[in-house]
């Protein structure tokens, strides 16, 4: 039926036919190049529309009457004993003037427009400045996530008031605030300081941080020397034989094993068979070592190959050892390869997330880890963990946190790219 | 104690170079010609002093607690649970145990102490044995005047060589870890049931010891493992992820080889691979938070009901993080098709688009082949996209805007949290892994095998 078609076109019609395939075929190809660079685009402007309000934090001024009467200090007033003392009443005498109450239920309302460290916030502003006591001063205090919400306008207020997480006796106390100019916003510096939270506007990624930091510290020590030598080896050294062509194949095969099966292979023989310490950088920085292992070995290994033999023969031929030869001049030329590969190994290191899981790095954890056996998170898992919270304020945090890993892992691969592009030799 | 041993090891290795390499000097000065350059006495000498010291160091910090925590429970046969027991002792001895505090406990946390003096200071006198030993033998060869450097590159060649074993250790780590569990799961789950079961509710087997079950309970659980509708959901994805990245990443991949400019693929192939840097948990983010989200009200406009954790949103998203993969194979495996061939065909009057699809593409297809087959495993083993998007229960179904699970997804959530060791559950989730591992390995081992066979051919 189609050949008698083309049977029946003239040679013109043929040609112009043959042309427009032509052309179609290349719009397919140009539209799948536009739709991945699209996607590109899509996603990463979808992260920052959404992170970037994370960087910025929602404050409340207040007028404190730092009331020592209120502190019920037995001791004379410094540093220690202001540290010790008690502020919450203080606070909320303080905090409540902002709007009158009828009751005790509209009283908490008042409150809750604060974050619940509050009665902390207030007492390091007082611990700075001790010679404001039994004087009244302007303090800028943490307005809790809602409040932050709505100041930053990620908050539908014409919502019917029972859909609403911010009541209307809230609304008009915010209103009042906004009209005295007492609602300001300042550089979120929590997300960088403080640990994870329950609380949206306490919560901070520096735990996960130093966190990322070790483990990466722990993969670079473990995986990069393990691997140089292991490809110098299987590139200069092996004999051709059973061995190293078993050595080779697993290697191969472990480049492409899951993740999650590293992960499996931490928890079943690092956690329970040798007790290493739970949800810790240290096991976690084991784990992705031994995943990142092979997938360093094979960029290192191709740029030892691409070493041209003529370097090696001139070292053999004034009377250079086979050791020698390499080290001296092989591995000093395969170098920036090798550093490039590494980074780019430790990149996709930093951005793992499931074998963390499953060595338990998603435990709750607020305080700071100062060493790699403390439990932490790590910025990816904190993504995970972040995501699954209702809070509207917890959106923003883990776009922020995803900016961040972005930013982080941009800058290993430019690194990554630099270095190969600077320092490394083109043979022809 | 023990930065103070890595640290003595470590000061003396780095002297011990000095010393080596002084020593060989003197040796010149007496006229005595040397079989090497005077440094190599100084690595030899070092060598000796830090290796066997630091392998003796290395396997008595790892070995250590394990045998203490032997010792100390063969004195207390007649406690139940020892592990929770001994976790008590330790936590006694550092002085923060906040638990009823027992005799035993007491007993064992002086038995602790005492052995624990016996093992610190055993260690200090072997590794201070170890370290005289091999200096005193080092240094008489090096006053023999040895051949330091052949004797250096023997060790070091060693070293090399063991290095380079790691890789076959991951193996079989993950090999023995894998099997161990799944084989005490299809100790008490009939492995036919696990393969070929339809019913997936592992939450049944909560909180109940293997050791414990009885057989009516093993009998009522032999059907909670049926993996068939996991197998089903992680292939029902990994299909729609298919559907997505094929099509995108061929053409994208032709495109690049075929027609872009320089100048356009310098910029967009760049832009491509960035979709395969970018963490997997940001497109689970992306996929649970926007993508899920946006398919539920857009069903809903159309009068569907979509799951917001529909199996095509996962799918989609998965799809495009593979994109890049499909397209570098495809655009390497197309470049290396000989010029040849195409001018062969420009040359019968054949346009572009009809070379390409009738003699590049058929030369070209083994690598393109397995390059779709390594993406294919790519989706079968991807996980935080599933996890945070996909389903948790699990569905035997075809509708893509229904919920599926996958096998990762599972194993997640088995592991997830506090788990405890020995019920058929966290089993459950190694017998996952193990399943998972042996597909993605045979999927690779055939992908690797069609590339190999396909570059042979032209190169």
């Amino acid at each position: 039926m189609l050949k008698n078609i083309e049977k029946n076109m003239t040679k013109e019609q043929r040609l112009k036919k043959r042309y427009r395939a032509e052309k179609r075929f290349k719009m397919y190809g140009l539209i799948s190049v536009s739709l991945a660079v699209i996607f590109v685009l899509i996603l990463v402007q979808n992260i920052f529309s959404k992170g970037s309000s994370a960087f910025s934090r929602t404050m409340i001024e207040v007028e404190v009457n730092y009331d020592s009467s209120l502190l019920e200090l037995d001791s004379p007033i410094n540093q220690n004993s202001l540290k010790d003392a008690d502020f919450y009443d203080l606070a909320v005498e303080s905090l409540l003037k902002i709007y009158p109450a009828k009751d005790s239920k509209e009283e908490r309302q008042i409150l809750r427009l604060f974050s619940p460290d509050y009665e902390f916030e207030i007492k390091d502003f007082l611990i700075k400045n001790p010679n404001k006591i039994d004087q009244v001063v302007p303090v800028k205090i943490t307005a809790s996530d809602d409040i932050d919400q709505l100041n930053k306008g990620n908050f539908p207020r014409d919502l019917p008031e029972d859909r609403r997480r911010v009541s209307n006796y809230q609304l008009n106390i915010y209103d009042n605030l906004v009209e005295k100019e007492k609602i300001n916003k300042k550089f979120n510096n929590y997300l960088f300081t403080k640990g994870d939270s329950r609380d949206p506007e306490l919560a901070g990624i520096g735990g996960s941080l130093m966190g990322s930091f070790f483990t990466i510290i722990i993969c670079l020590i473990l995986s990069f020397p393990i691997a140089i030598m292991a490809s110098i080896y299987l590139e200069e050294f092996a004999p051709k034989n059973k061995i190293t062509d078993f050595i080779e194949i697993n290697i191969n095969n472990l480049a492409a094993v899951p993740s999650i099966v590293y992960g499996l292979l931490g928890l079943g023989i690092l956690l329970s068979v040798m007790e290493f310490p739970r949800s810790t950088p240290l096991v976690a920085g084991i784990t992705l070592s031994l995943m990142t292992l092979p997938r360093i070995i094979i960029p290192c290994r191709a740029s030892l190959k691409a070493v041209p033999p003529s370097i090696r023969e001139a070292a053999l031929s004034v009377g250079a050892s086979k050791f020698q030869t390499v080290f001296h001049h092989v591995v000093p030329l395969a170098m920036p390869g090798t550093l490039s590969g590494t980074i780019i190994g430790l990149a996709q290191a930093l951005g793992e997330t499931a074998p963390l899981i499953l060595i338990g790095m998603v435990a709750f954890v607020v305080d700071i880890p100062s060493s790699p056996v403390d439990p932490s998170a790590s910025l990816p898992v904190q993504v995970y963990l972040w995501s699954e919270q209702a809070e509207r304020g917890f959106v923003e945090k883990t776009s922020a946190t995803i900016m961040m890993l972005l930013g982080f892992l941009i800058v290993m691969n430019f690194i990554a790219v630099y270095l190969r592009q600077k320092f490394e030799k083109k043979w022809n | 104690m023990n930065s103070l041993i890595a640290g003595v090891i470590l000061i003396l290795c780095l002297s011990s170079y000095f010393f080596g390499r002084s020593e060989a000097r003197k040796l010149v000065t007496q006229n005595i010609k040397l079989k090497a350059l005077p440094a190599y006495y100084g690595y030899y000498l070092s060598l000796w002093c830090g290796l066997p010291a630091l392998i003796i160091f290395g396997c008595w910090s790892l070995f250590e607690p394990t045998i203490i925590k032997v010792l100390i429970l063969n004195n207390f046969p007649q406690i139940e649970s020892k592990d929770l027991f001994y976790e008590q002792t330790l936590s006694f001895f550092n002085g923060n145990f906040s638990g009823e505090i027992t005799n035993e406990i007491k007993a064992a946390s002086i038995k602790y102490s005492s052995i624990n003096i016996i093992a610190q200071n055993s260690k200090i006198v072997i590794i201070a044995a170890a370290l005289i030993g091999s200096l005193t033998f080092a240094y008489r060869k090096i006053q023999k005047n040895n051949k330091a450097r052949d004797d250096v590159e023997i060790i070091l060649k060693v070293l090399l060589f063991t290095s380079s074993l790691v890789a076959i250790l991951t193996t079989v780590g993950i090999i023995v870890s894998l099997l161990f569990e799944s084989l005490k799961f299809f100790s008490t789950i009939n492995i036919f049931e696990f393969i070929f079961g339809t019913s997936w509710s592992p939450q049944r087997a909560f909180v109940r010891d293997a050791s414990a079950i009885t057989p009516e309970e093993l009998l009522e659980l032999q059907d909670a493992f049926g993996s068939v509708p996991l197998f089903a959901g992680t292939a029902f994805i990994a299909l729609i992820a298919m559907c997505v990245a094929v099509p995108i990443g061929l053409f994208s991949g032709i495109y690049l080889a075929e027609y872009a400019s320089t100048k356009v693929r310098k910029y967009s192939k760049p832009i491509i691979e960035i979709l395969a840097g970018i963490p997997t948990v940001v497109y689970g983010f992306f996929a649970a938070l926007t993508v899920g989200p946006f398919f539920r009200t857009l069903g809903e406009s159309l009068g569907l009901t979509v799951s917001s954790e529909s199996a095509l949103a996962a799918g989609l998203i998965m799809g495009v993080m593979i994109i890049p993969y499909i397209s570098s194979l495809s655009d390497d495996v197309i470049n290396s098709v000989p010029q040849s061939l195409r001018e062969g065909s420009y040359a019968v009057g054949a346009t572009k688009s009809e070379t390409i699809k009738k003699v590049v593409i058929p030369a070209a297809l083994p690598g393109i082949i397995g390059s779709i087959l390594l993406a294919v495993s790519r989706a079968i083993g991807e996980t935080m996209i599933v996890v945070m998007a996909a389903g948790l229960a699990a569905n035997l179904t075809i509708n893509p805007l229904e919920s599926t699970t996958t096998i990762t997804t599972q194993i997640v959530m088995i592991l997830v949290g506090d788990q405890e060791f020995d019920s058929p559950k966290t089993q459950a989730a190694f017998a996952l892994g193990l399943t998972l591992f042996i597909a993605t390995l045979i999927l690779n081992y055939i992908a690797l095998r069609v590339v190999k066979k396909y570059r042979e051919k032209y190169d």
